[in-house]
């Protein structure tokens, strides 16, 4: 939340010259559109008469009409309390996007044989390659934030070739690098260990200098009253300094985390059978695309709305030192 | 004087880069020993007592606490610094921890006492500045001259040779400025070795044995309260003097 205001101001969506506007623009926007062919103006039939020979009053009528439920629609949203207000709309957003995906009459019974296999290999591999990435670039992150804050020229050196190099390169080539590039070097290395490598190289590198950021942002103050009170570097980091970064390091890995979990689907293209390419390999057959695409794009959006909801979570937690 | 010196320096100097910030500093600290150090902003006085705990790395002279040479070589800093407590002037608890837990952390994880015991030591120490009812909250929900007490019984925990202090009223809102004071003066009568760098006039009459002036790095004056304010002998303690007790 920003600060509130203790004022209390008039509800934008209320305001009248917010409303014509929203109105007029609705208006305006579907009258350029034609809608003459859609089930929509079917149901406006007894008003327009057929509509394909509607013609101008055709158009102007329906998008009256969508104008109207429309801004009826968010004005009567306005009087909600906040908490049904973010509801429906989500709920109203989550509509359309279902209608648009309607239009592509996708076949359910062939999602419905092909789900289960979807979810217990692709998900499954998605999930796990993910989850070991994670936990590696973290690992890396911590390590490589401390070597960047370091006074050991070697340490600060490869530390910061490594994030350079691991930012540089797109995470694809990196994928095909180590796939393709280590055997060069005489190891041999299965696709699923080469994607995670690369996943998680490359994340570390990101992370290192989310967690670099985090550690210099407490004071110094924490410093000097753990090692005045004989804490070590090691003792000092892991039991005051990380802890009390962990809230500032939190939002943007958990964004790192959800790009992660997708861009996972990048290791499709030396052969892991996760999610990715599942969903492209198992329509192909019969040429039924889009069905698995947006089965899969559906998962993946499942998956990172779980990420959020337990980021929000440790954020919470979190937030419990900080209120009065 | 024959109680055993807790910190001795003897001809110490320090640089930031180019600027001269200690020059030819000897000081001597018995056991029991109070000691004040005032001076304008800016002599020296943090950076002097964060050199007896190594906070700050001394270049030239001596130090010694409690018969530990300190150095860039030393091994057993830690050991030392345990031995010396340190009070700031902005607290620095740890926020994310509870009162109680910032006062268990130091001989849990340096001493490696137990957590029974460390829990008893925390709330003696606790009632010791009257505040063992706040054990449990977090030191965001305290007032400023409570985290302050609670800073100070988190370095007594650690059962320190030596206090010292950073201008621990300087943060604080006047009317909390006493009970600090308050439970700074029961630890001198405790018997507590302390080193407080305050521009608290009144504490230093009460309490100290001897009260150092500083300017420009230097030790200008060093005298028992009754001649320090009763007949300064410098210039420029004179006019420190009468600046800060103008009001
Ligand atoms: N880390 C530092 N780097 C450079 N100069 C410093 C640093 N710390 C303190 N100084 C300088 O050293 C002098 C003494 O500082 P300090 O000991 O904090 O003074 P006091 O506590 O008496 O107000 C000041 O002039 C200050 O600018
Ligand atoms: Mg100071």
């Amino acid at each position: 939340m920003l600060y509130p205001d203790t004022v209390e101001a008039e509800i934008l969506v209320h305001k009248p010259w917010f409303v014509a506007t929203m109105f007029g623009v609705v208006l305006l926007l579907f009258m350029a559109f034609n809608m003459s062919g859609t089930s929509f103006a079917e149901l406006m039939r007894p008003v327009i008469g057929e509509p394909s020979v509607s013609g101008l009053y055709g158009r102007f009528a329906i998008a009256f009409v969508i104008a109207v439920i429309f801004t009826l629609n968010v004005v009567l949203i306005g009087f909600a309390p906040l908490k049904f207000q973010i509801g429906i709309v989500w709920l109203e957003l989550l509509l359309l996007f279902i209608a648009f995906f309607e239009t592509f009459h996708l076949s359910l019974p062939f999602i419905r044989e092909k789900l289960p296999f979807l979810i217990s290999q692709g998900v499954v591999t998605t999930l796990y390659v993910s989850a070991i990435s994670i936990v590696i670039a973290s690992v890396i992150a911590v390590a490589g934030a401390v070597a960047k804050l370091s006074s050991n020229g070697f340490a600060y050196a490869i530390a910061s070739f490594y994030t350079s190099f691991f930012r540089g390169l797109p995470l694809l080539m990196q994928v095909y690098l180590i796939y393709l590039g280590l055997p060069q070097l005489g190891f041999v290395i299965n696709a699923v260990p080469a994607g995670i490598l690369a996943l998680s190289l490359c994340y570390g590198a990101y992370m290192t200098e989310i967690f670099r950021s985090g550690i210099q942002s407490i004071d110094r103050g924490q410093w000097e009253a753990s090692r005045s009170m004989g804490f070590g570097f090691a003792l000092t980091m892991r039991r005051i300094i990380l802890p009390q970064a962990l809230p500032v390091i939190i939002p943007p890995t958990g964004n790192q985390f959800i790009s992660m979990l997708k861009d996972s689907s990048l290791v499709s293209v030396i052969g892991v059978w996760e999610l990715m390419f599942l969903a492209r390999t198992l329509g192909q057959k019969t040429f039924q695309h889009m069905e698995m695409l947006i089965s899969a794009a559906m998962i993946y959006w499942m998956l990172s709305i779980c990420l959020e909801l337990i980021q929000s979570r440790i954020e919470r937690h979190y937030h419990r030192s900080k209120v009065r | 004087m024959s109680a055993p010196a807790i910190i001795e320096a003897k001809a110490v100097s320090k640089w930031y880069g180019q600027f001269h910030a200690l020059k030819d500093i000897n000081l001597t600290v018995r056991r029991g020993e109070r000691i004040v150090i005032c001076g304008p902003s800016g002599s020296g006085k943090s950076t002097l007592i964060r050199c007896f705990n190594r906070l700050e790395a001394h270049q030239e002279g001596d130090i010694v606490v409690s018969g530990v040479a300190l150095h860039g070589k030393m091994t057993n800093v830690a050991a030392v610094r345990s031995n010396v407590g340190m009070v700031f002037q902005h607290f620095n608890l740890f926020p994310h921890m509870t009162v109680l837990m910032n006062c268990m952390a130091g001989p849990m994880w340096v001493k490696g006492v137990s957590e029974k015991e460390a829990r008893k030591t925390a709330l003696t120490f606790l009632e010791r500045v009257r505040i063992p009812e706040q054990a449990n909250k977090f030191p965001i929900q305290l007032s400023g001259g409570q985290q302050q007490r609670v800073a100070i019984a988190r370095s007594l925990c650690m059962k320190p040779d030596v206090m010292l202090f950073d201008e621990p009223t300087s943060a604080l809102d006047p009317e909390m400025v006493s009970e600090v004071l308050e439970t700074m003066t029961g630890l001198a009568r405790d018997g507590m070795t302390m080193v407080c760098v305050t521009h608290e006039m009144g504490f230093a009459r009460a309490v100290a044995d001897r009260v150092i002036f500083m300017d420009a790095g230097q030790i200008v004056e060093e005298g028992t309260p009754d001649a320090f304010f009763g007949h300064p002998r410098h210039d420029r303690t004179k006019l420190f003097l009468s600046q800060i007790l103008k009001h």
